[in-house]
């Protein structure tokens, strides 16, 4: 690592995560579009996996645990993407909307 | 700007990318953008990634996160033809609440971690993130986890093949129009 990078500390990474978790968590509240819903999960996760690589770096922990951690949950983001976009195409061929408050209407 | 001044620039470019990628995420009223804006996003944190030392990591990330799932995303926002501006406008009552939301959480976070005083120094380990020592761990530690991410995966797309595909009667239907 080069020597301009040392001023950086782990709180600056515990930030930046915590900022993109929080625009990631407004996101899901506020946008309808059920797909633009999932791109903000997918953004929420990428955060934690932020996190979870600076405090392997910072612990200076050999067996990566943190980065074993990313790993898994890449996988668990995929297979959520693909199984979530493959039930939202499915409601779009029945209802002609991706929109998530039209899907209330299970309660009637 | 004082808190930022003893910070390295690249640091402090990569983290304004982010940000500014990730709001325009949840503020495009266009889903095409939104999609090309998080890829934007995914590029700066592989570039964090790098400067963290995990290089096998930035380029898994590069390949599985802007290379396929953004692509699937796109390819889904294609075919259903929703590249035009077509969500309907949510009442600004919604928005300020997800945004007070929002905003309590970053404040209730940020605060928690100030006063917990986390004093980690960065260490001297070299070559954690490298495909050697992940390798290594993975089929050592991890090889239980590992092979269950397989049976999570057949599952997935077993899944995701069952649910997009049609049946018989949709099929007559669509014929008959």
């Amino acid at each position: 690592m080069l020597s301009i990078f040392h001023s950086l500390e782990i709180s600056h990474y515990i930030y930046l995560s915590t900022v993109l978790f929080s625009i990631g968590l407004f996101g899901v509240l506020f946008r309808r579009n059920a797909i633009i819903l999932l791109m903000c999960i997918e953004l929420m996760l990428n955060a934690v996996n932020l996190l979870l690589a600076a405090f392997t770096e910072y612990m200076g922990d050999m067996q990566a645990n943190g980065q074993m951690f990313v790993f898994f949950i890449m996988v668990v983001a995929a297979a959520e993407a693909a199984v979530g976009l493959a039930i939202i195409v499915m409601v779009y061929r029945n209802t002609r909307k991706t929109d998530v408050s039209f899907l209330d209407q299970l309660k009637d | 700007m004082g808190v930022f001044s003893n910070l390295p620039l690249p640091f402090l470019i990569l983290s304004f990318l982010t940000i500014l990628g990730a709001l325009y995420v949840v503020t495009s009223k266009n889903p095409v953008h939104s999609v090309l804006a998080l890829i934007l996003t995914f590029f700066t944190i592989s570039a964090h990634y790098v400067l963290l030392n995990a290089q096998f990591l930035a380029i898994v990330n590069l390949m599985v996160y802007a290379g396929a799932i953004m692509v699937l995303f796109l390819f889904v926002l294609m075919l259903l033809n929703l590249n035009k501006e077509s969500e309907p406008i949510k009442s600004n009552l919604w928005g300020i609440a997800a945004a007070i939301s929002a905003g309590l959480l970053l404040v209730v976070i940020t605060a928690a971690f100030q006063t917990a005083g986390i004093a980690v120094m960065k260490s001297n380990a070299e070559g954690i993130g490298l495909v050697k020592n992940l390798g290594r761990v993975l089929m050592t530690e991890y090889l239980v986890p590992f092979e269950l991410t397989g049976i999570l995966f057949v599952s997935a797309m077993v899944g995701a093949v069952l649910l997009g595909k049609r049946d018989k009667n949709d099929i007559v239907k669509s014929e008959e129009i």
